[in-house]
């Protein structure tokens, strides 16, 4: 079982927003395309995502999304930090290209899982 | 191709017709690629090309996108009718973005298409009027390497 | 890797052909925002994504990229199959999410697309 904080750590992101990083991860979504999140994520997944726009905070707190992580090394926007601030939704940021971040998180998953 | 050879053309492009995304920019690469331009060149360019062609398709009422070789230079300018751009600075940013939704899930809307072009050109210049227009002019060495 | 060994390992179903046996795939970029694709999407790549539409397939036919991969089960509309054929562009589609693909193809051994 790994909590977001425990992710954040292994895979050396940078959290710009903290909401509640205890949580307990249940999987990964990876999309750039909100209507494709709201359709398909789960509860207490993390969401691998391009998307700065404000939008995204909105779409993670109707989704039960456990945090958002941004790649390429993409800012939020202040409109996003802002919301985001507001509806304690964890978001940070990875240099990594999201191939790379979903591939490292999986075999990280893979290795924990039995 | 001799130093002085000129070569020109221009594509009509529509605003909000997305089923003809990127067919202007795809007929200048193929005419880029039969003049024996280098692969590398010529990805570039068809790469800002199709930047621009969206932008005046997502952004602009309607425009058109003029090519010319003379002199080892290409030279793409687009020239669009539509709301300009307010602060060619916010533009610039990568990240900044003003489309709306529907293009958002349309997979534009990343607001890297000014900074795409900017990085691939050699030389890129943006003009504009708000409420009239933007043009933007796109340069590429033929030889020589990008400085 | 062979594009044919990257469709055995996430189960995928090949809807155009644009020679698929002969390539071979330097390197992924997995996104749904096409600029993104434009910037860090490099000669040779595999394009991974869920959007179905043709203009997909212009962002691959212009920056070079020989193959899309669908996932998520996405099913092509009609004009990106028809210009996949045209221009030549291997389209496959997968019925695993996007995570699934990346988290498979990484752990074959295949890297994103590094920028210069
Ligand atoms: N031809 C144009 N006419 C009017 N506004 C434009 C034009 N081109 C760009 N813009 C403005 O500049 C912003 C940034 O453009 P840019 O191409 O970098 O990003 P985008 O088009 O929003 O998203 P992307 O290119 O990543 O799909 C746009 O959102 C829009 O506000
Ligand atoms: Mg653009």
């Amino acid at each position: 079982m790994l909590t977001v904080s425990a992710i954040a750590e292994r895979l050396g992101l940078n959290v710009v927003v903290k909401g509640d990083v205890s949580r307990t991860v249940s999987g990964c979504y990876v999309s750039d395309l909100l209507s494709d999140v709201m359709a398909h994520s789960k509860d207490d997944n993390l969401w691998i995502t391009l998307q700065t726009h404000p939008n995204i905070v909105a779409v993670a707190v109707i989704k039960g999304i456990a945090a958002v992580i941004l790649t390429n090394g993409r800012s939020p926007e202040a409109e996003t930090v802002r919301k985001a601030e507001a509806e304690k939704v964890t978001i940070m940021i990875s240099a990594d290209g999201t191939f790379e971040l979903a591939g490292r998180l999986y075999a990280m998953t893979k290795d924990l899982q039995p | 191709m001799a130093a002085n050879d000129t070569l020109e053309g221009c594509f009509e492009l529509m605003g909000g017709d997305f089923s003809n995304a990127g067919a202007a920019s795809s007929e200048l690469k193929s005419i880029l690629t039969k003049l024996g331009i280098s692969a590398d060149i010529v990805r570039r360019a068809a790469v800002t090309a199709f930047e621009a062609e969206m932008n005046v398709i997502i952004h602009a009422v309607a425009g058109t996108m003029h090519y010319m070789i003379i002199d080892n230079t290409l030279t793409i300018t687009l020239n669009d009718m539509g709301p300009g751009i307010e602060s060619i600075e916010l533009a610039m940013q990568e990240g900044y973005s003003t489309a709306p939704d529907w293009v958002r899930e349309m997979g534009w809307g990343a607001g890297m298409g000014l900074p795409n072009i900017k990085k691939y050109a050699d030389i890129f210049k943006i003009d504009t009027v708000v409420g009239e227009g933007t043009t933007l002019e796109i340069y590429f060495r033929l030889k020589g390497e990008k400085c | 890797m062979q594009l044919s060994k990257i469709i055995d390992l996430v189960n995928g179903t090949i809807v155009v052909d644009g020679g698929v046996a002969a390539i071979d795939i330097t390197s992924v970029c997995s996104a749904d925002l096409l600029s993104n694709v434009l910037r860090h999407g490099k000669k040779g790549a595999l394009l991974v994504t869920c959007l179905n539409q043709p203009h997909v397939i212009r962002s691959a036919e212009l920056a070079d990229i020989p193959a899309v991969l669908l996932a998520l089960g996405a099913i092509p509309v009609k004009d990106m199959v028809a210009l996949a054929e045209e221009k030549k562009i291997v389209l496959l589609t997968t019925s695993l999410p996007m995570y699934t693909t990346c988290g498979i193809l990484y752990g074959a051994g295949l890297r994103s697309c590094v920028e210069d």
